[in-house]
């Protein structure tokens, strides 16, 4: 295996340092770009701030942004979680029995479906705790993907696999933990990827409808109430790092995926 | 009789007869190899005997049991599939004690079982490694090793090497044939390659395909252990020109199907 390793290094393409080198170039091109416009047309900060006033208002603003930015990402993390709990057992329910998904897999889409803006007043409405209600909208948007691929993977199982589990009189235990769920994790991945950003959105939405002030309020209440007060600079601060949550949980699910896949699965190979 | 297939046939819903009625009968310790066509439902009997099919009709006994019933007989059977059909997420060893896992094997046991079945094919160094660090080959002889390891009476082989290159194929033929008269095993084998099948068998069943059925057997009394040199001698290609006038004769024969 060591020695597969020392061959694999020279073949893999290129180094790591790459994969941030030119994002980078391209950011520092565009703020550059943005802040020269800035000068050079003499934009007010009330239409567009110029990036290097941004970052200040990001320091000088930190109080309210970084008590705000906490309270998106509990939101975010909390209503992740529950995403990923209730998502993977409905797709075990599903693959247990095909009547079941039948009967219920349409309901799952109808919950996709539905604008998320619409249904948030209603459960602002009837769930009391404000961080609760703000949780259930977002898992709600975060839900979907999760069944949706989980369930695609617990369902494809090399056939030749699965008869030869059957041909050892598996049981639908042994099935499931040998089979099904390392088959599915390359797809449940996938869903995470997917809903960690749609939870983020999801949070920072329904916190958008909700509106409420208090001293329990995100990142979007603080991008309305800047708008209010055309405090544009910190707008740009708040949806700064909003951008940068979601990065930052890309980053990590694509950094969990690989400790899990890394080893086998085709998607986590080094290309040569 | 290790294997008794009577009057065993397949038909599908949609009226393709996959096979015809077929009586087959194999003795212990026999090398039986079914040849023929894609289509003459060699992989269809095969999987029956190994009840990953159920018959339209008729009955197979191992042992004088219905395979779901096989361990009355005290007798077990192992399955090699075409493809290697390794979990790609477990390591040789894991993947090889598999079957001993599913039977609620004490570990330590199994454990010892399983690097008995990797020497057995070659691969105890390989224990640790993931199937894709191993070339189609070792994959085989992994699959191979994974069937082993329960200490089969019987090995039923779907084409097991069909997909490998012939250079590997005759070397993991040959050491299917030690293994075979060392662990005094019954093997049915399935393939379409003639010489493949003149060079393992006791016995060869052609078959012929639309409809599926057995149209001839052929006794291949050449002695064991059968050396490389066996393959390019003029008793090998006498036989081999025999089974290919028989499947010829057998693609003539073969009846169009009316269509439904």
């Amino acid at each position: 295996m060591s020695a597969d390793k020392t061959t694999a290094a020279p073949m893999t393409r290129p180094p790591r340092y790459d994969k941030v080198l030119y994002p980078l170039l391209v950011a520092v091109l565009l703020l550059g770009a943005w802040q020269g416009a800035v000068t050079g047309f003499k934009l007010p900060p009330y239409l567009v701030p110029s990036p290097l006033l941004m970052m200040q208002t990001l320091v000088t603003d930190w109080q309210v942004l970084g008590g705000a930015l906490l309270f998106t990402v509990k939101i975010t993390l909390l209503s992740f979680g529950v995403a990923v709990l209730l998502g993977t057992l409905i797709s075990f329910v599903f693959v247990q029995s095909r009547t079941l998904e039948t009967a219920l897999f349409p309901y799952a889409v109808l919950l996709q479906v539905t604008p998320i803006v619409a249904v948030a007043p209603l459960i602002i409405i009837w769930v009391k705790n404000p961080t609760a209600s703000l949780v259930i909208c977002a898992a709600l948007v975060a839900l979907f993907p999760i069944i949706s691929n989980t369930t695609l993977g617990l369902r494809s199982v090399d056939p030749d696999l699965q008869s030869y589990f059957e041909m050892n009189r598996a049981s639908r235990l042994q099935v499931l933990l040998r089979l099904r769920v390392p088959s599915a994790l390359p797809y449940f991945f996938g869903g995470l990827r997917i809903s960690s950003g749609l939870a983020l959105i999801g949070a920072v939405v329904a916190e958008f409808v909700a509106g409420t002030g208090g001293n329990s309020t995100g990142l979007a209440y603080q991008i309305l109430y800047a708008g209010y007060q055309l405090n544009i600079p910190r707008m740009f601060a708040a949806l700064l790092l909003i951008s940068l949550t979601g990065v930052a949980l890309f980053v990590l699910m694509a950094w969990l995926s690989r400790l899990a896949l890394g080893g086998w699965h085709s998607s986590e190979l080094s290309r040569d | 009789m290790a294997v008794e297939v009577l009057s065993a046939h397949k038909t599908y819903p949609n009226g393709t007869v996959a096979l015809q009625p077929v009586d087959l009968s194999i003795r212990e310790g026999e090398f039986v190899t079914l040849l023929g066509p894609s289509g003459c439902g060699k992989s269809t009997l095969l999987k029956m005997v190994a009840g990953l099919l159920e018959p339209s009709d008729g009955r197979l006994l191992l042992w004088r049991k219905p395979v779901d019933r096989l361990e009355e007989a005290g007798r077990k059977l192992a399955f090699v599939f075409q493809a290697p059909t390794l979990m790609p997420w477990a390591s040789v060893a894991t993947n090889v004690r598999l079957p001993l896992d599913l039977a609620g094997v004490p570990r330590a046991q199994a454990d010892a079982r399983v690097a008995e079945a990797l020497t057995l094919v070659g691969l105890e160094k390989f224990a640790q490694a993931l199937p894709r660090a191993l070339s189609g080959g070792m994959q085989m002889r992994v699959s191979i090793a994974r069937s082993l390891v329960v200490q089969p009476d019987l090995l039923l082989m779907d084409e097991p090497f069909g997909a490998l290159d012939e250079i590997t194929r005759h070397k993991l033929d040959a050491e299917l044939l030690s293994l075979w008269a060392q662990r005094k095993l019954t093997v049915v084998f399935v393939t379409h390659s003639i010489h493949e099948a003149v060079f393992l068998s006791t016995r060869v069943v052609m078959m012929a395909a639309r409809p599926g059925r057995i149209v001839e057997e052929f006794h291949i009394d050449e002695p064991y252990p059968r050396k490389p040199e066996f393959m390019v001698s003029a008793r090998f290609a006498e036989i081999a020109r025999q089974l290919q006038d028989s499947l010829l004769r057998a693609s003539h024969t073969s009846q169009e199907e009316p269509s439904a």
